[in-house]
């Protein structure tokens, strides 16, 4: 069975915790794991705030996320149609950030690459940037592993 | 002075929210620097008792109060973290910097 969502925001601060939970409710009737909900969570947290914060600043724009589940595979896409990234490859470098000033600690695309199961980001200067990220539900353990 | 934060000694400690995320992080770092400056902080102590949720706008407010304490020699230390907020922290490198405490 497939199953789709879009959502279409105002890129936001008070929008960023509506999008997660959004995102969250849509895969809870696979019952996946508390572990699995919050890594979506935190992927779809760092992207939409990256939109957010990079892409319009205090302009404003509009956020679109589209949401495809194929059985347990979620294929998420967060667009925005802001001023894009000039590199994507310096982008997403752990602890890079053009924006210090606000204490952004460049750790935003890490985090989607760690918690999701694959990460792609297209961007453009001037036409914005798509992420597009997937992962797999429904495999890890019901008890989250304790390091 | 409301609950989130504490000042003991020269000890400031921060409650944080259930969700930390780049909307409750402003106002988190905003008060905590003014307090800080206000009553000669020298450590800071952030307890995770609450806290269900952080991205990596988390991350930045840690990174930014331990920048301020350790010039002169102050401490950041994180208490009642569970095991995903210590994942995060060790990930980015914070753990090398801050000091965990039960």
């Amino acid at each position: 069975m497939e199953n789709k969502i879009r959502i279409e925001m105002e890129a936001l601060p008070e929008n960023e915790g509506f999008a997660r939970v959004a995102v969250a409710a849509f895969i809870t009737y696979l019952n996946p794991t508390v572990e699995e909900i919050t890594d979506v969570k935190t992927a779809v947290s760092e992207a939409v705030t990256n939109a957010v914060i990079h892409a319009y600043g205090e302009k404003g724009g509009k956020i679109v996320i589209r949401c495809d589940l194929q059985g347990d595979l979620l294929h998420i896409e967060i667009e925005d149609a802001g001023k894009g990234i000039e590199n994507v490859e310096q982008a997403m470098v752990p602890l890079y950030t053009t924006r210090p000033d606000l204490e952004r600690s460049g750790m935003g695309f890490a985090f989607m690459e760690a918690f999701m199961d694959s990460l792609e980001v297209e961007s453009e200067t001037g036409k914005g940037t798509l992420v597009i990220m997937e992962k797999k539900l429904g495999s890890g353990p019901w008890i989250p592993d304790e390091e | 002075m409301n609950e989130t934060f504490q000042i003991i000694d020269h000890y400031l400690m921060i409650r944080l929210p259930e969700e930390i995320d780049h909307k409750s992080c402003r106002e988190i770092s905003r008060q905590a620097d003014h307090l800080m400056l206000d009553n000669r902080i020298e450590h800071v102590v952030f307890d995770f008792s609450d806290t269900k949720f952080m991205d990596s706008s988390g991350v930045g407010v840690l990174a930014g109060r331990y920048r301020k304490v350790s010039c002169f020699g102050g401490k950041v230390y994180v208490i009642h973290a569970d095991s995903r907020m210590k994942r995060i922290l060790r990930m980015s490198g914070l753990s090398k910097m801050i000091e965990f405490m039960e």
